[in-house]
């Protein structure tokens, strides 16, 4: 699928934002400065992007807890993001959901669940409310990892999503790891997607470091989903470079082989190498002064983010009981 | 006023709820094929003139719970029914972690407006699987909402609370209900959550109840009157949020209190109830609180053993007189 050079670098944009967010809250989660627990989405940055950019506003998401991502690329706005994983009142959910339950229901970002598979059901059911009750086209996406797909959440919202035609976008990140579990050791298919034929759903897999592959995919699965032909399985192979956490000690693997595998699937690599050259996905080439610009402003937004997430103050104390009950 | 059947009051609640509001709808198991269970919602659709507002589900209880919390963000309002009680443990995720939680953890964002409504209780040899009563699980949960009715008309006006409430709201409504009538207003009325109701007044104790113990309270008590004993009986309703001042005001009164439930005794709601009087009323207390609840068994299928878990008028009865001669041995 061919898109315009604006496009192309829009997806960059976006990916470089993830990684300088990423990286940024890796340092000062590392530096004691981050509160909590942080999962990281380093290497990933194509999946979340190529999802969202056929997506829009209105329609929803369901994040996992490695959901920065997700988030940034929905359209949440960078400095509230860290404010929130920062524990700032000025943060997207006031302080009081973190880097795991972050949420922008401005951009139809419905939320990071700390439950892995806890996102299924509820992106089935705003698909339902969508189609079924309130009769608009809005479509639903929902992340998971290989190693939520074995929860039995996936399966009912699956069967479901397929026998109303919902119009439910399953995207699995297929980055390899459940946690510090290799998906083999826990599951038999080789692809995940492979689910997909016991719920009569078409199934896509796409290159997870190839931003225009899983943008097309994307854009396949929304119309149809538009149509009110139902739900897509797209299943995107990537690699989770980091550990399961900031601060895994990832005792379960090699440093060459994150390495090795690190290089195979970076899609901002790729994307230079790709796009600096001839290629299929755009009429002509980016320059690479174009994509340093681009880089080097990301970096910037990410500086003043945690400008923004340090000035900011922690919740007044009189909050912890707000926002409990309507 | 005209006489109806709970399942009637609770229907109609719903029927005038669905034509005011074209966000509310119905989701369960054979919803449509045969009305659901105990025939609840048999002809809703038709009713409301929008049967696709009336969603039979396949059988799985946490895409039931989980889906109406995603409508809910999305600005509907489900009624999900799960049948049994015991069928909750299936969607434990979706109404402890996503239903509950997600208003307060996303700082507001989200509203979970969304009604779960469970059979309950001991009707006639279901067995362990089909009889539990599960409401102080929920209570001990912050974001949920507890409701448990008593009457036909206590269940339509709570009902319609529950429906209009932003708030996710637990329904439990136990099987000896549906088929109880009584008087239940024409006009369109709701009832507050938190605010208990005090079902007969009374000088010599406080028996604290909710649910189907409530007419089973009225009927020890008619027998206690007999005798020359004046309970108070208070109905709480709700259990989140529960009327501590009711109970409180009603404890300093009399003295003495008996709370009963279906739930086992342990770890019951009773103990909540309890420990709040303890710490708040200790000074009016003449006796201690007697506690009434089942035995600490899944309930058994054989009828005569059954029988032994039940909460009937007699062990309220029985009770109360437990609370009175404790006071007369000082």
């Amino acid at each position: 699928m061919k898109v315009s050079k604006e496009q192309a670098l829009k997806f960059y944009e976006t990916m470089c934002l993830i990684r300088e967010f990423e990286t940024s809250v890796k340092h000062d989660f590392l530096n004691g400065e981050i509160p909590g627990f942080v999962h990281l989405y380093i290497g990933e940055e194509a999946v979340a992007t190529g999802i969202c950019a056929a997506l829009d506003d209105t329609d929803y998401i369901e994040s996992t807890h490695r959901g920065h991502g997700h988030c940034i690329a929905k359209g949440a706005d960078v400095d509230r993001m860290m404010a929130e994983i920062f524990g700032k009142k000025t943060g997207l959910c006031k302080g009081k959901g973190g880097s795991m339950h972050i949420a922008d229901f401005s951009v139809g970002m419905l939320g990071a669940n700390g439950v892995v598979g806890g996102g299924y059901n509820l992106a089935a059911g705003a698909a339902l409310a969508n189609k079924m009750i309130l009769k608009n086209d809005r479509v639903s996406v929902v992340f998971f990892g290989d190693g939520a797909s074995n929860r039995g959440t996936f399966h009912e919202a699956a069967n479901v999503s397929s026998a109303w035609k919902l119009p439910t976008i399953f995207v699995n990140e297929m980055n390899q790891w459940a946690s510090t579990t290799p998906y083999e050791t826990t599951t038999a298919v080789k692809d995940i997607s492979d689910r997909a034929k016991g719920y009569h759903m078409p199934a896509v897999i796409a290159d997870g470091k190839n931003v225009f592959e899983v943008y097309a995919a994307a854009v396949g699965a929304v119309e149809r989903a538009r149509a009110g032909e139902g739900p897509t399985f797209i299943e995107c192979k990537t690699f989770r470079v980091e550990g399961h956490f900031v601060g895994d000690p990832e005792l379960y693997r090699t440093r060459e082989y994150v390495k090795e595998n690190a290089a195979l699937n970076d899609p901002l690599t790729w994307f230079d190498r790709t796009m600096t050259r001839k290629n299929g996905y755009i009429d002509g080439v980016i320059e690479p002064q174009e994509l340093e610009a681009v880089r080097a402003a990301a970096k910037e937004k990410i500086v003043k983010a945690k400008e923004f997430a340090m000035s900011s103050e922690y919740p007044d104390p009189d909050q912890y009981t707000a926002d409990l009950y309507l | 006023m005209s006489i109806k059947s709970y399942r009637e009051a609770t229907f109609d609640a719903m029927k005038e709820e669905m034509i005011r509001d074209g966000t509310v709808y119905a989701i369960a198991e054979d919803i449509n094929g045969n009305g659901g269970t105990h025939g609840r919602y048999t002809g809703l659709g038709e009713a409301i003139g929008d049967p696709g507002r009336v969603i039979d589900a396949p059988i799985s209880e946490a895409i039931i719970v989980g889906s109406a919390v995603g409508a809910a963000m999305s600005g509907l309002r489900p009624i999900v029914d799960l049948r049994f009680s015991n069928c909750i443990p299936c969607a434990m995720d979706e109404i402890v972690n996503q239903a509950a939680k997600s208003r307060y953890m996303f700082g507001g964002q989200a509203k979970v407006p969304m009604v779960i409504r469970a059979p309950d209780g001991i009707l006639k040899m279901q067995g362990a699987h089909h009889t539990d009563c599960l409401e102080a699980w929920f209570t001990h949960v912050p974001g949920l909402q507890v409701v448990v009715p008593s009457t036909p008309a206590e269940g339509k006006g709570l009902l319609k609370t529950a429906i209009r409430n932003d708030n996710p709201v637990l329904f439990f409504e136990h099987k000896k209900l549906m088929a109880m009538t009584g008087e239940v207003p024409e006009e369109d009325y709701t009832i507050p959550f938190g605010k208990a109701r005090v079902v007969r007044e009374g000088r010599d104790v406080s028996v604290i109840v909710y649910g189907i113990m409530v007419s089973r309270a009225l009927e020890a008590a008619e027998k206690l009157a007999a005798e020359g004993i004046d309970a108070e009986i208070i109905d709480l309703r709700t259990l989140s949020p529960w009327d501590r001042e009711a109970v409180l005001a009603s404890v300093k009164k009399t003295g003495r209190a008996v709370v009963a439930h279906e739930a086992v005794r342990q770890s019951g709601f009773g103990a909540e109830i309890s420990a709040t009087i303890a710490e708040e009323a200790f000074g009016a207390l003449k006796a201690p609180v007697i506690r009434i609840g089942a035995p600490f068994v899944p309930i058994p299928m054989a009828p005569n053993l059954e029988d032994l878990c039940r909460v009937l008028p007699e062990n309220i009865y029985e009770g109360v007189h437990r609370a009175l001669g404790r006071q007369s041995d000082r």
